[in-house]
C-alpha cells in the first residue's frame, strides 16, 4: 500500500467482500428433518427449528413464536395425525393387500430461511382432515375427552405471519408457515 | 425434569401445582392426572397453576387448566395462576381464559 487512501479503500473492500459472504450464508439455507411420531420428540422438534433460526439472531420472543408454532403443529401429527383411527384404518389396509408392514408412522419438518424470512413445514401421512375450515375454528376439537383445547391452530395464526393447512383424507396433513425474523445482523455491525 | 407429587402441594383448600419449566403435550398427561387426584381424593376447593419456573408453554397448559376448571367449578371452586409471565398471560387472553379463571398479579 503506498498511500493512505488506497489502504482505506482496500480496508474499505474488505469489509463489503466479508459482510456480502455473511449475507449469502443467511439469504438461503435449508433444512430437513424426520422423526418418530411420538410425543417425547416434541421438545427436540421445537429446539431443533429455533437453533436453525439462529443466524437471523431472532428476540426472545421470535423464538418462543416460533417454538410455540413447532410445537402445535407436531402435536397435531402426533395425537389426530396417527391416532387410533389411523392405526384402524391402516391395519385394514395391510391385512387387505398384504402390503409389508411399514415402519413406525414419522414426522417431517422442512425449513428454509428466506433473507430474514422462516418458512416451516411441517407434514404427517396420518389420517388428515375432513374439514379444514372446521378443524381451524378457535377452540374446536375433535378429542375433547383428551384435554385438548382447540387452540392448536388459532396459537400457529397468532404466533407466526402466515399460515396455510393443505390435507387430503387417508393422505396427511401438510401445515405451512411463514414468519419473518430479526433484523439482519450484518447490517449492525456495519453501522 | 419430569412433574411429580412434589410439585403439588395442599394449602387449606388450595391445591398448588407447580408447572414444569416447559410445558407441552408429553408433559400435560402427567399434570392433569395427578391434579385430578387431588381433586377428587382429598376434595380440595380451589386449584392454583404456579407459573414461575415456565419458560415454555403451548396449547396443551391451556388444556390443562381448561379441564380443570370443568372440574374444580363442577364442586363450586375457583381457579387462579400466579407468577404469570407476559408471555403466559399472552397465552392465556389468546384463548379466552382470563375471562373465567383469575390472573393475580
Ligand atoms: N395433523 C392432523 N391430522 C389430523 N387432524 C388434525 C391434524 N391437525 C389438526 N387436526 C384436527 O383439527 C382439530 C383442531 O386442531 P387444533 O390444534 O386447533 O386443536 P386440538 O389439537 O384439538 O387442541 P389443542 O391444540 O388446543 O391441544 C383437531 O382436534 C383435529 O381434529
Ligand atoms: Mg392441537
Amino acid at each position: 500500500m503506498n498511500s493512505k487512501t488506497e489502504e482505506q479503500n482496500f480496508i474499505q473492500k474488505m469489509r463489503e467482500r466479508e459482510a456480502y459472504g455473511k449475507r449469502n450464508d443467511k439469504e438461503h439455507n435449508e433444512m430437513q428433518i424426520e422423526f418418530d411420531a411420538v410425543s417425547i420428540n416434541e421438545a427436540f422438534a421445537r429446539t431443533a427449528v429455533a437453533s436453525f433460526l439462529t443466524p437471523l439472531n431472532p428476540t426472545l420472543e421470535e423464538i418462543s413464536d416460533v417454538k410455540t408454532a413447532v410445537s402445535e403443529a407436531v402435536t397435531n401429527a402426533v395425537i389426530h395425525g396417527y391416532d387410533e383411527e389411523y392405526f384402524k384404518q391402516y391395519r385394514i389396509r395391510t391385512e387387505d393387500q398384504g402390503e409389508e408392514k411399514q415402519t413406525k408412522p414419522k414426522v417431517y419438518i422442512h425449513c428454509v430461511l428466506d433473507g430474514d424470512v422462516l418458512h416451516v413445514e411441517i407434514w404427517d401421512k396420518g389420517k388428515g382432515i375432513a374439514n379444514i375450515e372446521l378443524a381451524m375454528e378457535p377452540l374446536y376439537t375433535s378429542k375433547p375427552e383428551q384435554d385438548r383445547s382447540g387452540m392448536g391452530f388459532a396459537f400457529m395464526e397468532a404466533f407466526m405471519d402466515d399460515l396455510e393447512v393443505i390435507s387430503e383424507p387417508g393422505y396427511g396433513t401438510t401445515v405451512l408457515m411463514k414468519k419473518k425474523v430479526g433484523v439482519s445482523s450484518w447490517i449492525e455491525h456495519e453501522e | 425434569m419430569e412433574i411429580g407429587f412434589n410439585d403439588f402441594k395442599v394449602i387449606e383448600n388450595y391445591l398448588m401445582v407447580k408447572m414444569p419449566e416447559e410445558i407441552d403435550h408429553h408433559k400435560s398427561q402427567a399434570i392433569s392426572r395427578i391434579a385430578d387426584d387431588f381433586i377428587l381424593q382429598e376434595r380440595i376447593g380451589n386449584i392454583v397453576f404456579d407459573f414461575e419456573d415456565t419458560v415454555f408453554m403451548d396449547s396443551s397448559g391451556i388444556g390443562i387448566i381448561m379441564g380443570r376448571y370443568k372440574k374444580i367449578t363442577f364442586f363450586g371452586g375457583k381457579v387462579y395462576t400466579i407468577n404469570t409471565s407476559p408471555r403466559i398471560k399472552r397465552t392465556l387472553m389468546i384463548s379466552g381464559l382470563h375471562k373465567i379463571i383469575e390472573i393475580m398479579e
